[in-house]
């Protein structure tokens, strides 16, 4: 067994898979490939770190109604980004039977 | 039309209350009992019977029946069938007509289906296996206080389960000692802490001290990490007085979830409770001792799968479910049965599933079910096949048994999760591939590693006593 590590300072975590390493553009494609084969409807939302633990982000344009394909989200994401660098940008996939979000997580982990 | 003569005497049940013709109505409530006749009874006189002490029926006739519309209060036994894998024993089905209860009380269906009837001679033994609660009945009950669409927008977690730990040891820490637990627990990563059911208020440590101390320990695990997180706050009581009490305290320390034990406290209590909850914005996740010394003796008592259909209507947004793989009892086919029960907004009836009749929520909210005791990162990918995101997983000991302690122990169950959905979305097989996503996880994350070597070992494979009554070939 390895030795004993401290766990040092928690990081600001963003929920799903904050706890994983940061997403690659392959990961990204694959998620975006199961959220529309869903039946979900992609979005994108963005914020500033310091008020991420806030329930609304500003929404960049409007959630992508009948929009299945990864590559036009993957362009989107990556405007978003461009517009707002240093923001944390959030992929989401509405559910409109379940009223909810079928998925969501933080593609572009702002400043770190 | 005039009552007939009365006379008076004791009567086969059978004559008044075994109706082999009748068809269930929409509005009727449904119930299947599991019974052993004493011997010499007939199936159909003992179905009577049971019906009869269920319903309106007594021992013998009296003269007061006779000024009321027996047809129309009476229950009917309507149908028999053998259990495939008894031959002592049939499955007698019952109809009641709507009128013979309170509207909003499972007390008072549980008081009749569940009553007087249970130490009845006529009948060896009796088992509750199933109700259907028509819709109009559904209606006139409260139901989870948010429910599980409600709590993922509050807590702002979506696509994958919860995850919980129950604080160890389950007695004797003091209140400050118990608060570091749950810090290091949730700033590991974990969404949710829990009180072990018998923590109440006991000498080494009272209630209000164990609610300040946690709470502190919830803020600063909120505010280093950003996430919303929360601790169940035990407020089973020993009245219903203190039980408020204690909840009014949580609210006013910011708690977003407290707990409580629904089969100790009773449904009163219990029903009350989640109606505060409702009108306090407070999320209620339910712990379930008892349960077994009701639902586990496969001949006399009540199934799982109609206490977990009561504990809906009465209210709760979390119910322990059992895990399948852990150290308690759960049979898988039988387990999917009844978190469909809590969760679906519509059951077809599937007796593959241990479900005898289709159940109509209407718009009811649903619960999670929560997968606890005896689980450890290993068994995350199976948990996620078996349940689906809408669950809430709870890893006790394999949190705080973590060689380098409680908060790697929660970054490792994390981590664990968060790789085992991904893996899930790029549509991998969980349950061939799992040791393979784990150990790739496990590449990022040194405190996953260690988990997975302490606990590489450890099963629980012994078999279930509650068995399906299904033949399997």
């Amino acid at each position: 067994m390895p030795e004993m590590q401290a766990y040092g300072v928690a990081k600001p975590r963003y929920e799903t898979f904050s706890y994983l390493p940061p997403m690659t553009p392959e990961r990204i494609a694959k998620q975006i490939a199961y959220l529309v084969n869903q039946g979900w409807t992609p979005a994108i939302e963005h914020c500033e770190p310091e008020r991420a633990h806030l329930t609304y982000w500003y929404m960049w344009k409007l959630p992508m109604f009948g929009v299945y394909s990864v590559e036009k989200v993957m362009a989107e994401l990556d405007a978003c980004h461009r517009a707002n660098p240093g923001h944390l940008v959030r992929l989401v996939g509405y559910d409109n039977f379940l009223q909810s979000q079928g998925i969501a997580f933080v593609v572009y982990r702002g400043g770190r | 039309m005039a009552p007939k003569a009365y006379e008076a005497g004791v009567k086969d049940y059978a004559k008044t209350y075994w109706v082999p013709d009748y068809v269930p109505l929409d509005t009727d409530l449904l119930a299947v009992f599991k019974v052993v006749p004493q011997p010499g009874v007939s199936r159909e006189e003992a179905a009577a019977a049971v019906c009869a002490e269920s319903s309106t029926g007594t021992w013998t006739t009296v003269w007061t029946d006779l000024l009321t519309d027996l047809d129309y209060y009476k229950g009917r036994a309507y149908r028999i069938e053998p259990v495939p894998t008894d031959p002592n024993a049939f499955y007698a089905y019952v109809a009641y007509p709507l009128d013979l209860f309170e509207e909003g009380s499972v007390v008072n269906v549980l008081t009749s289906l569940a009553g007087n009837v249970f130490g009845f001679k006529a009948v060896r033994s009796l088992r509750l296996e199933d109700v259907r609660f028509p819709l109009v009945y559904v209606k006139t009950c409260g139901g989870p206080p948010n429910g599980i669409q409600v709590e993922r927008d509050r807590l702002n977690k979506y696509g994958r389960p919860l995850l919980g730990c129950t604080i160890k040891p389950k007695l004797g820490l003091s209140a400050k000692n118990y608060g570091r637990a749950v810090y290091e627990a949730l700033r590991g990563g974990l969404d949710f802490t829990k009180d072990d059911e018998n923590v109440n208020s006991q000498p080494f440590m009272r209630w209000q001290h164990r609610f300040e101390f946690v709470m502190e320990a919830v803020r600063k695990a909120e505010e280093e990490t950003g996430e919303k997180k929360g601790h169940y706050l035990n407020v089973t009581a020993p009245t219903p007085e203190e039980m408020y009490k204690r909840a009014e305290f949580a609210k006013q320390l910011g708690a977003r979830i407290i707990m409580h034990d629904f089969l100790t406290a009773g449904f009163t209590a219990h029903t009350g409770l989640a109606n505060w909850c409702r009108e306090n914005g407070m999320l209620l996740h339910v712990h379930r001792a008892m349960h077994a010394v009701i639902d586990r003796n496969p001949l006399h008592g009540i199934h799982f799968r109609v206490l977990a259909k009561c504990l809906r209507l009465s209210g709760g947004d979390h119910l322990h479910a059992g895990t399948v793989v852990g150290k308690l009892e759960g049979d898988r086919e039988a387990t999917l049965g009844w978190v469909d029960l809590m969760r679906e907004a519509y059951v077809p009836e599937n007796r593959a599933r241990g479900i005898f009749f289709e159940q109509d929520w209407g718009s009811m909210p649903g619960m999670f079910p929560v997968a606890s005791g005896g689980i450890h990162v290993w068994h995350m990918p199976v948990l996620l096949s078996i349940f689906g995101d809408d669950a809430v997983f709870q890893f006790g000991g394999g949190t705080l048994g973590h060689p380098w302690g409680n908060a790697a122990g929660a970054h490792a169950n994390r981590v664990a999760l968060e790789a085992c959905v991904e893996a899930r979305n790029q549509g991998r097989n969980l349950e061939r591939e799992a040791r393979d996503i784990l150990l790739e996880a496990a590449k990022h994350s040194p405190e996953l590693a260690i988990a997975l070597e302490t606990w590489k070992e450890v099963k629980f494979e012994f078999d279930v006593v509650d068995k399906l009554d299904v033949q399997r070939s």
